[in-house]
């Protein structure tokens, strides 16, 4: 059954959700005037969920865990939080906040879970998964290299999904609202039909067995919808009905894969077709258009995993990465922000601020003027928004990508990636000078090779030695990644999400790079002053003395800018050269989340003058304090940074007062979207947006309970400060903030 | 082109936003007549501190940043110290900016001889012009220099029909007496070219550049202005504004 309510095209014939929106959409010019508050029955929930969300902070962190059911997409029956005045339904489990146990990527992962907050196991889940069934994390684990592990636990390659779902994965969850699950269900035995050719071919044989996996999950999807009384099987009918089909295709993703980010796409503008129509139709308000908003988001807002504390050290504050891209351009120059835009960013308004969803809003310098003003607005109100350039994006992948995660942008149900973390070269540089050797530990790491023996560091010596050691970490690098992704492929498979997407996907494999600005300013100083060494009594380097000084990135000098920029692509065509699991093209993120505080607890005193055991920047920032200049010259210096070199992303935090962006609002505001034009227009890529006095966030550490909502963009998401660990939240504070007035 | 004009700059900001419109290249030279107790760039007043710069060197800085410029109605401000000190250097900067059509502010206390700087003057698009006091003794007291040329250099302006926004910094027992915030806007409002009034409250920032110099900072004890007084004189002073 087709919807002959809409603008027929190609969509009808085929599964194209972008056809859909082109041939439907009313792109909007106007401004926020048209905006509806919050309704009483938004106000009931979200009152509610306040209330839930501050006891499970004052429960440590976690509310509840199902310890007894392990989580599938049928596995629980209807969870309400109080069904009369929900107007958008479904939890991953019964209970709001209470937490599922997913031990297909790994049982440690449950266990240690489990054992952190408190929650004791069902013993036959852990016999089921020690004995009998195999997991993710156990095959990973069987096929890893003694190398490899020396290399993961020196911390020069961490943060890698062996224990969990890697995530990073975007299901066309629209898919569901435009064709009903009955039709794509249609759609995966003809795909199915179409492999039956070469099957002596490991990938073919796969390639069936995925398929079939693909086609139980949309029927599982159905039975879901059931439980909520629900038919899933055909297209959705008007706004509501869309808005619940997306959010049951995410929730029977997040049901099945507790992925390191598990984000939604890019689902406001199509799902403004629908509500623009109940609206034309008379059938539905500009209030409930927003209380349609308002309900879904709150479900988003309250998407939970069961993770460790180590996992929290390194991605701190609970973080989901429900990230949905909001704006951009068509092709056909016509701009892609909708009224349902406005409104899924007004939410922000209505509910005030909030971590997720990670509100990204793909920036062109051709959007309307009246919405980027308003994206303004909102960014200097509440802090919560980041920002990515669709004018470099949409050349690599269309008008219809998503970010996952941060800053990884894909073709939505044509591309997907296996996330790759990342490795450290701050550390890799030391290795260089160490001729393989940990700079804290002195084991030898790598393969042994000639380090530096001069009492000064010379240039052209250790950028020499710095090549060796890249060839050999990149190789390392791809080939743990290769390990890790087959065995999630074998034992950790994305039904679901697999299910939303073209039978022929796109594999890249992400990869990434921690301590950019350390590398680079460390080999400004080793160029540029006179860098002596200091070892300790077996012969390690393990200190520096800078004599004179050097230009540091961050100040739009090309004398040091140049060198970040040549050690992207150096890194990047390294990778390049190696083999990679499904034949995934090799790609690379600059970005650290919060890993950059353990990074930088794992790295020794760096040539650059950086103490041991201080916190790298994050992502692609310049080192805090060391830009001199003021903020242009940051964008400046981060924007020459090569996406082609970088394409999962490169990602950069920028903070200033109020007072700094200009004296009153509406200069603010002007001023706000001048710089996120100049610095896309000037080859920027990813950009979060704090805008907040240093002193709030000084009172929020001491009385946390003043800060519920106080959230705060850090590499590439969003988080509650308060949720953050104390060294991160100094970390954060002793951050550039730019407040030059 | 090469131009070899030199001059002595104490630092740039590349993202001013509250001196002129719109998002600002800040030039901040170095030397300064005034002696200003509250000064917050006391490192400027030295003529021979700084760094020296090339026109063509900061030029091609400023050119970085065209673009925001562009997108926000911005431009360049030169600042100080005290810029019509390095009026030949300023204005051939302000030359080049012209002739790549970027908008040019000077901000100044306008304590300099006017008919010296015509050639600078005609290239400035917004003088940011710092009144600091409005009586004669209080405004010696203060900074050191009287009035006398200060009001000559606002009366060439007017003629000249260059733009001018006043700021005025309110400094608690200094500049906050209703008497002299009135004779303030009495002056104002003697001028047509004066577009805007700005109240700027009084912080005590700059004193660790006293500090730094070994110089005694005597407003140790004030402190800053609340809101209600900055409203209160931005009123009075408005009141001069299309008199």
């Amino acid at each position: 059954m087709t919807n002959h309510n809409f603008n027929g095209g190609k969509w009808t014939k085929e599964i194209n959700v972008r056809d859909f929106i082109l041939s439907n959409i009313t792109p909007y010019k106007g401004n926020d005037s048209f905006l509806s508050g919050p309704t009483d029955r938004t106000k009931i929930i979200w009152e509610k969920i306040s209330q839930l969300l501050s006891e499970e902070r004052n429960s440590g962190g976690v509310l509840d865990v199902d310890t007894k059911t392990i989580s599938t997409i049928t596995s629980h029956d209807a969870g309400y939080i109080d069904q009369d005045n929900e107007v958008i339904v479904g939890l991953q489990t019964d209970a709001a906040l209470k937490r599922a146990i997913m031990p297909f990527g790994g049982i440690r992962m449950v266990l240690k879970g489990c054992e952190a907050y408190g929650f004791d196991i069902d013993p036959s889940i852990e016999e089921i998964f020690t004995i009998y069934r195999k997991t993710h994390n156990a095959g990973v684990y069987d096929a890893y290299t003694e190398e490899m592990r020396k290399a993961k636990k020196a911390g020069i390659i961490t943060g890698l999904p062996d224990a969990y779902g890697r995530g990073r994965i975007i299901g066309d969850y629209r898919r569901v609202a435009l064709y009903g699950v009955e039709r794509l269900i249609e759609e995966k035995y003809k795909e199915l039909e179409q492999c039956n050719v070469n099957l002596s071919e490991e990938a073919s044989i796969r390639l069936r067995e995925e398929i079939s996996e693909q086609i139980r999950s949309l029927k599982d999807l159905i039975k879901m919808g059931e439980k909520y009384g629900f038919d899933l099987s055909k297209p959705a009918q008007n706004a509501t009905e869309a808005v619940q089909w997306v959010y049951f295709a995410y929730l029977a993703a997040v049901k099945e894969q507790n992925g390191a980010a598990m984000s939604l796409g890019r689902v406001s503008s199509f799902l403004d077709i629908y509500i623009e129509k109940d609206l034309n139709d008379g059938i539905l308000t500009e209030s409930q258009a927003q209380e349609l908003m308002d309900q879904f988001v709150i479900k988003l807002r309250i998407v939970r995993f069961l993770r460790t504390p180590e996992y929290d050290n390194l991605f701190s504050g609970d973080p989901t990465w429900v990230t949905e891209s909001i704006g951009g351009m068509a092709t056909d120059g016509r701009t892609l922000v909708t009224k349902n835009s406005f409104r899924f960013l007004h939410t922000l308004d209505n509910l005030g601020p909030a971590p997720e969803p990670n509100m990204t809003v793909l920036w062109s310098e051709k959007l309307p003027v009246n919405f980027k003003n308003y994206c303004s607005k909102l960014s200097i109100k509440t802090s919560s928004i980041q920002y990515e350039s669709d004018d470099i994006m949409r050349d690599y992948y269309g008008d219809d990508y998503g970010i996952a995660c941060c800053v990884s942008a894909m073709r939505i149900g044509k591309q997907m990636q296996f996330f790759g973390a990342r490795c450290n070269l701050a550390k890799a540089l030391l290795y260089a000078i160490n001729g393989g050797r940990d700079e804290k530990t002195g084991l030898q790491i790598g393969p042994e090779f000639k380090g530096v023996s001069t009492e000064h560091l010379s240039y052209e010596d250790v950028l020499k030695s710095f090549e060796t050691t890249l060839d050999w970490l990149a190789g390392l690098y791809i080939d743990t990644l290769n390990i890790i992704h087959y065995m999630h492929d074998k034992y950790c498979y994305e039904k679901i999400q697999m299910a939303l997407h073209d039978k022929d996907v796109l594999r890249t494999m992400a990869c990434g790079i921690a301590g950019l600005s350390v590398v680079a300013d460390s080999l400004s100083a080793i160029k540029h002053a006179k860098v002596k060494t200091i070892r300790d009594e077996t012969g390690l380097f393990v200190d520096y003395d800078i004599e004179g000084d050097y230009p540091k990135f961050g100040n739009n000098d090309p004398l040091v800018d140049d060198i970040a920029a040549d050690i992207v692509k150096l890194f990047m065509d390294k990778l390049r050269k190696h083999k990679t699991y499904r034949e995934s093209a090799p790609t690379m993120s600059i970005l650290t989340i919060t890993s950059n505080v353990v990074y930088g607890e794992k790295t020794g005193n760096t040539p650059d003058g950086r103490k041991a055991g201080e916190p790298l920047a994050p992502g692609a920032n310049p080192m805090h304090g060391r830009d001199k200049n003021g903020a242009l010259a940051v964008l400046s210096s981060i924007g020459k940074l090569p996406y082609e070199h970088a394409q999962d992303g490169i990602s950069y935090t920028f903070s200033i007062i109020p007072k700094a962006l200009g004296k009153d609002m509406d200069s603010r505001i002007n001023n706000m979207t001048a710089l996120l034009d100049g610095y896309f227009a000037n080859g920027g890529h990813h950009i979060n947006v704090n805008v907040f006095e240093k002193e709030t966030l000084l009172d929020a550490m001491e009385h946390p309970e003043k800060y519920p909502q106080l959230t705060i963009r850090v590499s590439g998401y969003a988080v509650n400060f308060i949720k953050l660990t104390r060294k991160q939240q100094i970390d954060v504070i002793n951050r550039t903030f730019h407040e030059k007035i | 082109m090469k131009n070899q004009i030199k001059g002595r700059i104490s630092s740039v900001e590349t993202f001013g936003t509250v001196d002129g419109p719109g998002i600002r290249f800040i030039v901040f030279l170095q030397g300064c007549p005034l002696r200003c107790l509250y000064c917050h760039n006391r490192d400027t007043w030295d003529p021979k501190g700084g760094k020296e710069t090339t026109v063509d060197e900061i030029f091609n800085e400023i050119l970085k940043y065209k673009d925001y410029f562009r997108f926000s109605g911005g431009g360049v401000t030169v600042s100080g110290g005290e810029p019509t000190m390095q009026a030949e250097f300023v204005a051939e900067l302000f030359k080049r900016c012209k002739e790549h059509g970027i908008n040019t502010a000077l901000d100044t206390s306008g304590f300099a001889d006017a008919q010296q700087l015509e050639s600078l003057l005609s290239l400035t698009d917004l003088v940011l012009l710092d009144i600091k006091q409005i009586d004669e003794q209080k405004h010696k007291n203060l900074t050191g220099v009287g009035l006398e040329k200060i009001h000559r250099f606002t009366d060439y302006l007017n003629d000249k029909k260059i733009p001018v926004w006043i700021r005025y910094v309110l400094v608690p027992g200094y500049t906050d007496d209703i008497k002299d915030l009135k004779g303030a806007s009495n002056f104002i409002a003697r001028y047509e070219n004066i577009q805007k009034v700005e109240v700027l409250p009084y912080h005590s920032m700059g004193q660790c550049k006293w500090d730094e110099l070994g110089d005694e900072y005597k407003l140790k004890e004030v402190q800053t202005p609340s809101q209600e007084e900055v409203d209160r004189a931005q009123e009075i002073l408005s009141e001069g504004l299309n008199k």
